[in-house]
């Protein structure tokens, strides 16, 4: 692996009851961190390639760990999302070139399909810092009841010379969806928006 | 006593490669449960209270359960563990010791009878409030190399009215140990201590 890592990390949250009523069955979201160190750390770096690749690597194994975290198969996963943080002595684009040009390839190989844009959000920041990854269904972006975000942190995580890096997967959307819009049974797939 | 209302659970499992040094030939995993629960006891003074921990004993040894299958199903493979709760602001302290028999008996019981006492610790707070739970050796509390902890939280978690619990286990010492003192391979395993 190019990737150098120094700790994963897996989330599983369920959703058994909101607001007094039952969540039959209970909604689930899992996330996978990876804490690597920053190849390109501490100076400029015109080509970011390493990233790239490292990206890739990296879609592979977090999207693996974080259905199996779910206990499904990678096809009945129905949102995802990406998301990394920085640390200090790196920049925000190091960031990019991980998620960007070569993560989601992997990602939608491990779920089977996965024709939406896998929404994503990044930062940099210190040790303990929260990152809000946010949710969409991975075949039509514009399904109203799977828009949502899980916060992750690891305490220890990102150091100066660190780049943390997570995915996030469910089995479902929120657990009581009703502000309308498209319908996941609604899905045309043809564009991976609707 | 009132029935367990469970609203949602969180499974966090770390695996550490390294922390700067030399990468572990295995490396440490650490994995907490959280259950978040509906406290019986909010908004009131209640004095008599401690009929809900029989009702917590069921709970207690799910998540205990939960939590050796999460680091690979092998209840031998435990080495460390650590309990906590965060009681939402309209409970009281004492809400969260309720939850010391029903999370340390489950542990003890799947662990054969585990000699060391479980470190614990507790507070209240809002939600997203963050806990280190304290981590000792399960059958001699005096053994150095298995002093740790996790820092663990819910964003969502606990509301005024709930209860987080918080049980945690791992399978061996902190990553880069070397500071002296007992070792688990000395240990005489009479009194929980040593």
């Amino acid at each position: 692996m190019k990737a150098k890592i120094r700790k994963l990390a897996t989330f599983v949250e369920e959703t058994c009851t909101e607001m007094g009523r039952q969540i039959q069955p209970p909604t689930r979201r899992a996330a996978a961190v990876a804490v690597i160190e920053n190849p390109c750390a501490g100076k400029y770096v015109e080509d970011l390639n390493e990233l790239m690749e490292i990206g890739e690597e990296l879609g592979q194994l977090l999207t693996e760990r974080a259905v199996a975290a779910l206990g499904i198969p990678g096809p009945s996963a129905e949102s995802y999302g990406k998301a990394a943080a920085v640390g200090e002595n790196g920049e925000l684009e190091h960031a990019a070139a991980i998620l960007h040009p070569k993560l989601g390839t992997p990602v939608r190989k491990v779920l089977g399909t996965g024709a939406a844009l896998i929404p994503s959000s990044k930062k940099r920041g210190g040790l303990g810092v929260a990152l809000d990854i946010p949710l969409g269904h991975k075949d039509a972006a514009f399904v109203r009841s799977h828009f949502d975000g899980m916060e992750v942190r690891l305490n220890d995580a990102p150091r100066a010379n660190e780049i943390m890096v997570a995915i996030a997967v469910t089995d479902s959307g929120r657990p009581l969806p009703r502000v309308g819009g498209l319908a996941k049974a609604q899905i045309k797939g043809d564009d991976g928006l609707r | 006593m009132p029935e367990v209302k469970l609203r949602k659970r969180l499974t966090v499992v770390e695996e550490i490669f390294h922390e700067g040094g030399p990468a572990a030939t295995t490396p440490l995993r650490r994995a907490a449960q959280l259950a978040v629960i509906h406290n019986p006891f909010a908004g009131r003074y209640v004095p008599d209270i401690a009929g809900f921990m029989d009702d917590l004993k069921p709970l207690g040894l799910e998540m205990a359960r939960n939590l050796i299958s999460a680091l690979g199903g092998n209840a031998r493979g435990i080495e460390g563990y650590g309990k906590g709760a965060i009681v939402g602001s309209a409970g009281e302290l004492e809400h969260g010791a309720l939850w010391h028999v029903p999370g340390g008996y489950g542990m003890r019981e799947l662990l054969g009878g585990a000699k060391a006492i479980v470190a614990s610790t507790k507070k209240v707070g809002g939600p997203g409030t963050r806990l280190d739970v304290p981590i000792t050796h399960i059958n001699a509390s005096y053994v150095r190399s298995h002093f740790d902890a996790m820092e663990v939280g819910l964003v969502d978690a606990p509301l005024a009215d709930e209860i987080v619990l918080a049980l945690v286990m791992t399978t061996g010492s902190r990553v880069h140990a070397r500071v002296g003192g007992l070792k688990a391979s000395e240990i005489k395993g009479e009194d929980g201590l040593r």
